[in-house]
């Protein structure tokens, strides 16, 4: 196996393809199920805010869903590269091609989430929104004729300001600038650095890696603002973008480790040592606490105040035939399970542990924006089953086959990296 | 450590020939009883053949005993002892007790460590520490080897010792 390059083989390929084929089929066979009720959650509430049910509405909400968690992943490779950067870490030199090439989604994945954003929003049947904010009744306290709208809503009305179609696309299409933009400019000196050597390129690669930590540390929450929290449009929490981020955090973590793991697997980065892993598994491990860390300050503080404009959240979830599981087991699996299961050294520094962490964290996460989405846009119609599965596959195999063949453009090893001997020598 | 009373000494001013002497050592059958360094040396546990430390054990052990204690003592102070209504919660609400169970658990396991740690490493108030070479905390290494518990004669060690590259080798007394 060659040590340089990464060959994406034909075979790897067409399996990814059967992979989004499988998904596809997956996808075919939910719809069926919710069209002719075989999975049970199917039924026709038709309360839900006067809304009827379709099962383009699921698989829109299942399309925004992905699109976001995967957009989150891929910054994440680039914020990975950038704080490694900034902080002058060594230990990552070795293997930072992987987190770098996750960068590689970012257009893909914006135009996207640009595009799902108008097809999700302004095509399915029954006025359907994700966005609620998106329905132009709530916003005129009077209708044309004088007499008082009964759709009005003051509190969504006076979010207009920031909440409103033309704000929120140039945001959108902002972030999406400024990330692809940083992470090319990055890009461009790692890959210069490989033919020049010296070390004028990682100076100049810790500088925008700096000016790209100052943009995501807020972009980071205002983008969750904007794709997440603006779905339950009254609720409001400040904990939120720190929520956000940290759950996509933890899911970019297990797949950089994923990732390199089976690369390493595939006979690529040969002397990646057990100390790699050791630290990767360390910030899944670190991190994983963070989120749960996060995750209870939010629930706690609306708990205890007992508010029921902020409570109304948690009883959507907590009280919910369809979400209750998932609020608990959402917990289990991205705090308990890899809390006390990365908790010993060994854990941490072997493939195979590192493996099922990973796997589990990733669908964890999933579960975590599935359950942020959901409530709000489907209300009790909403379920996981082949849908699910089947929109995740096809995600799955669309962004592998992006980053894969982003990694094979450029070398595995960045060769005048200047920190890669202390990285191969790295010991802990 | 502190039981012999006859030592020899090598003094070393180098942590890569330290470790290959460590092996030197080793390699020529005798027992090295400690090696002192002023500064933390990569690979010198490994060399010594150091078992893992069983510290981390002890902290999951204090933390669990944290974790019970604070559930236990909220939940019978709470809702068994002096029931209040705070806040419209239940008497015995889990949410809220989660931040002192938290607080508890991490002190209990800091505090274990550093007590297990010291309890461990006989250090005690008033204790008169043995100093093998005041240069430990400078610039030199030394590796310390117990006659008591080696069978060779003093010199033959003494020689190995020079052969592996000491820049001292001395002799030390306790009473």
């Amino acid at each position: 196996m060659s040590e340089d390059k990464f060959i994406f083989s034909a075979k790897a390929k067409k399996s990814l393809v059967y992979v989004a084929l499988a998904g596809i089929v997956a996808i075919i066979i939910g719809i069926l199920f919710v069209q002719f009720g075989g999975h049970g959650h199917g039924h026709e509430s038709g309360e839900e805010g006067g809304h009827a049910f379709h099962w383009i509405h699921r698989l829109y909400v299942n399309l925004w869903i992905n699109s976001v968690y995967f957009v989150g992943i891929a910054v994440i490779g680039v914020f990975f590269v950038a704080f490694n950067n900034a902080s002058q870490a060594g230990w990552s030199a070795y293997f930072k091609r992987v987190p770098e090439a996750f960068g590689n989604w970012l257009p893909i994945g914006g135009l996207l989430m640009l595009g799902l954003f108008f097809i999700t929003n302004y095509t399915a049947p029954h006025h359907f929104h994700i966005f609620h904010w998106l329905d132009h009744s709530l916003y005129n306290e009077f209708l044309e004729d004088g007499s008082p709208n009964p759709n009005y809503d003051s509190i969504i009305a006076g979010k207009h300001g920031y909440l409103n179609e033309m704000f929120f696309l140039i945001r959108m299409v902002a972030y999406f600038l400024l990330w692809w933009f940083m992470w090319k400019l990055i890009r461009t000196n790692s890959l210069k650095e490989d033919i020049d050597g010296g070390n004028q390129y990682w100076f100049k690669m810790r500088s925008l890696s700096a000016i790209f930590l100052v943009i995501f540390a807020v972009t980071s929450s205002t983008s969750a603002w904007d794709w997440v929290l603006s779905i339950d449009t009254h609720w409001f929490s400040t904990m939120f973008g720190w929520y956000n981020f940290a759950s996509w955090f933890v899911a970019g973590l297990a797949a950089i480790t994923l990732l390199l793991v089976y690369l390493h697997d595939f006979g690529y980065f040969p002397q990646l040592s057990s100390s790699h892993l050791h630290d990767l598994g360390k910030f899944i491990f670190g991190f994983s606490i963070f989120w749960t860390y996060i995750w209870f300050s939010q629930f706690m503080l609306i708990y205890y105040a007992n508010i029921p404009e902020e409570t109304v959240y948690f009883i959507e979830r907590l009280q919910s035939h369809n979400y209750s599981w998932i609020f608990y087991a959402n917990i289990f699996v991205n705090f308990v399970f890899p809390f006390l299961f990365l908790m010993t050294r060994d854990a941490k520094r072997h493939k195979i542990f590192l493996k099922l962490v990973c796997v589990v964290l990733l669908f964890g996460h999933w579960m975590d924006f599935y359950l942020m989405m959901t409530p709000g846009t489907l209300g009790e119609n909403g379920a996981i089953g082949f849908m699910e599965i089947g929109v995740i596959l096809l995600f799955f195999a669309g962004f592998l086959t992006v980053i894969l063949s982003g990694l094979s453009k450029a070398p595995l090893v960045a060769r005048n990296h200047p920190m890669l001997k202390e990285s191969l020598h790295h010991h802990i | 450590m502190d039981t012999g009373k006859n030592y020899i000494l090598g003094v070393y001013s180098d942590e890569d020939v330290l470790i290959k002497a460590v092996k030197k050592v080793k390699g020529a059958g005798v027992k090295i009883e400690e090696v002192f360094s002023p500064f933390p040396v990569h690979g010198l546990d490994e060399a010594l053949g150091y078992k893992r430390s069983r510290l981390t054990i002890v902290a999951f052990m204090f933390g669990a005993l944290g974790t019970t204690l604070a559930l236990t003592m909220q939940f019978w102070m709470l809702g068994v002892d002096w029931p209040m209504i705070i806040g419209g919660k239940n008497f015995a609400s889990l949410p809220t007790f989660v931040p002192v169970t938290f607080e508890l658990t991490v002190l209990l396991s800091a505090l274990g460590m550093v007590g297990t740690f010291f309890a461990v490493s006989n250090l005690k108030p008033y204790k008169q520490p043995r100093i093998f070479d005041v240069r430990i905390t400078d610039d030199k290494h030394v590796m310390a080897i117990d006659l008591a518990t080696n069978s060779s004669k003093k010199d033959a060690i003494k020689k190995v010792l020079q052969d592996s590259g000491a820049v001292e080798v001395n002799e030390k007394t306790f009473e």
